[in-house]
């Protein structure tokens, strides 16, 4: 029998407005399932199993009085640790936030609740999100679901491992240069990183403003359009928020992609990919063109340079974003007689290793002297980027690359070589360079067992040719069904 | 790529960042290869392009001046490390 735990939202969703389960139920099988599974995979850093019985609770009692409820109701869902959530701690998976209770919820975490969603308690991540292997959080390392000795992949990597654990039905990620698509790669679930703009930043711990955007993890396509409906829209409070009309993503399901023009990108199949990472796209590729989608190649010609450039000017942003924490308002206070004590003593004790690299290194490259030389030709190579994106969805409608060069690599693999580990997101960096809506989702496993992604990219704000791809791609396999043995 | 002792130092003290000896000395190794690695740029003649800031280009986003309710200084102190009649407190900045 099929545990309630493996249901998706679409599925779940049915049988708690039909009666047939309670909100209770289901959070309590959750909840059951973390404190027996989580030990193995590390994917909460809180578990809020009070507050989740008692809005669970909350909706069954509004269904039972016959109140007309969104589809998301009733459903637990665990977000990274980056959303603030009121009441609940919020720590970023730093030291310097241990503790921190937020006193108000952020723009997504307020859309959820007025959905009845209700909140199993907040998971993992890199500390603030820097990171591609969640092995960078303060707290604990998360193990990656299909080999517990390999990493989720991140920042979140919590998210990613929780969904594909069945620890939550779906999560809430967020995505500066693959945080959400390379954990759902590597995890086999479905993560979708919005256009910019598309998603209130509100109330979500800043990284690098520029890139950063929010999004689902789901366990498949249906529930990414679901919670895309309940998360996406304009927000006054995010100056960088886009104020366009937000569809209903579901219309984009069961949708033919016959003669939908499909641009493979020849720089993302690049040397040092892995083989069976290679052929599983391809695969995904023909796919796509028996369901009569047109396929071409396009070039990107500056593909290779987005790393160089990303690592400038996501550090410089985040050395910006982090001055804040300095001990003064909230989280770490270290002891100390003078002010600029304080300061130096919190960040000191607060901040972990590669949080302070990036620190340094945003820093220096803002630095008087060379601010030209690295900031301004990385905002510089940040426009050829772009502009190779905007000719090539001139010809195309999305376009297909590899999420992730390879699969899931083991942990302690690459956590001494910040360079080895920056380029593990060469696919989906650009991406965010150029501000365009992408997703991944499985399309097989290597000959380890363990899950390929591949990337579907965008034009700005047309997320729902995504889903639309996506969902057909969906129809034609069972990864969603299969599920790691724990 | 080589990075002085010096740079290290004056982005530390700017990021308000202590550094052992030993930190200091893995955290130049590091950088000199990141940024090492950045000097790809170098290969791109980007004299006449345009810096992107944003991925969507906005200017002056304005909203209506009204009046309206803020968080309350109980909650936002409830998290303070040191605060006194209303406010945070630190340690004393004039002598």
């Amino acid at each position: 029998m099929t545990e309630l735990t493996e249901l998706t939202i679409g599925e779940v969703s049915g049988k708690l407005a039909s009666k047939s389960i309670s909100s209770v139920e289901l959070t309590k099988a959750y909840l059951d399932r973390i404190a027996k599974i989580d030990s193995k995979v590390c994917a909460y850093l809180t578990v809020c199993s009070e507050s989740a019985l008692s809005q669970a609770k909350a909706v069954d009692s509004k269904r039972s009085k016959g109140e007309t409820l969104s589809p998301l109701a009733g459903i637990p869902i665990a977000p990274k640790d980056i959303y603030l959530t009121r009441g609940i701690e919020t720590t970023c998976a730093s030291k310097i936030l241990k503790g921190f209770i937020p006193p108000y919820d952020g723009t997504v975490i307020q859309k959820l609740k007025n959905e009845d969603v209700v909140i199993l308690g907040k998971v993992n991540l890199d500390e603030f999100a820097m990171g591609s292997s969640t092995e960078y959080s303060a707290y604990k390392v998360t193990h990656n679901p299909w080999d517990l000795k390999r990493v989720p992949g991140g920042s979140s990597g919590g998210s990613a491992a929780a969904v594909a654990a069945d620890l939550c039905a779906a999560s809430l990620g967020t995505d500066t240069g693959g945080s959400i698509r390379q954990p759902a790669s590597l995890c086999g679930n479905v993560g979708l990183k919005p256009t910019y703009g598309r998603v209130s930043r509100y109330g979500v711990i800043a990284f690098a403003s520029s890139l950063d955007q929010m999004g689902p993890i789901t366990k498949d396509v249906t529930d990414c359009a679901l919670l895309m409906n309940a998360i996406a829209g304009y927000d006054s409070r995010d100056s960088t928020s886009i104020n366009l009309p937000v569809p209903d993503y579901t219309q984009f399901l069961n949708q033919s992609i016959k003669g939908l023009r499909v641009g493979i990108p020849e720089e993302f199949f690049v040397e040092g990919m892995n083989a069976e990472v290679k052929t599983s796209v391809e695969n995904a590729i023909k796919e796509l063109q028996k369901q009569g989608a047109l396929v071409d190649k396009v070039s990107l010609p500056h593909t290779g340079y987005a790393i160089a450039a990303y690592y400038i000017i996501a550090p410089a942003e985040a050395s910006s974003n982090l001055a804040r924490y300095d001990g003064v308002r909230f989280g770490l206070r270290a002891k100390s007689n003078s002010l600029s004590e304080l300061y130096e003593k919190s960040r000191t004790e607060g901040f972990g290793p590669e949080v302070k690299r990036r620190i340094l290194l945003g820093t220096y490259v803002l630095s008087a002297g060379y601010y030209d030389a690295y900031y301004i030709k990385a905002q510089k190579t940040r426009t050829v980027i772009r502009s190779d994106y905007e000719k090539a969805f001139q010809k195309f409608d999305v376009l297909v690359t590899p999420t992730s060069p390879t699969t899931a690599f083991a942990i302690g693999e690459k956590t001494n070589d910040p360079l080895q580990m920056y380029l593990a997101d060469a696919c989906t960096i650009p991406v965010n360079l150029a501000g365009l809506p992408a997703m991944s989702l499985p399309c097989g496993f290597d000959s380890k067992g363990l899950p390929i992604g591949f990337q579907l990219i965008g034009k700005s704000f047309d997320e729902g040719t995504l889903i639309k791809v996506a969902h057909a791609y969906e129809q034609t396999h069972t990864f969603p069904q299969q599920k790691p043995k724990l | 790529m080589v990075l002085k002792a010096d740079d290290i130092e004056k982005a530390a003290l700017l990021s308000r960042l202590a550094l052992s000896d030993e930190e200091k000395k893995s955290i130049q190794e590091k950088l000199e290869q990141i940024l090492g690695y950045m000097e790809k740029l170098e290969e791109l003649d980007l004299k006449n392009v345009e810096a992107t800031s944003h991925a969507v280009s906005l200017s002056n986003v304005f909203r209506p001046d009204h009046a309206y309710t803020s968080k309350e200084i109980e909650d936002i102190l409830e998290q303070a490390p040191d605060k006194a009649s209303g406010m945070f407190r630190v340690p004393k900045v004039i002598g």
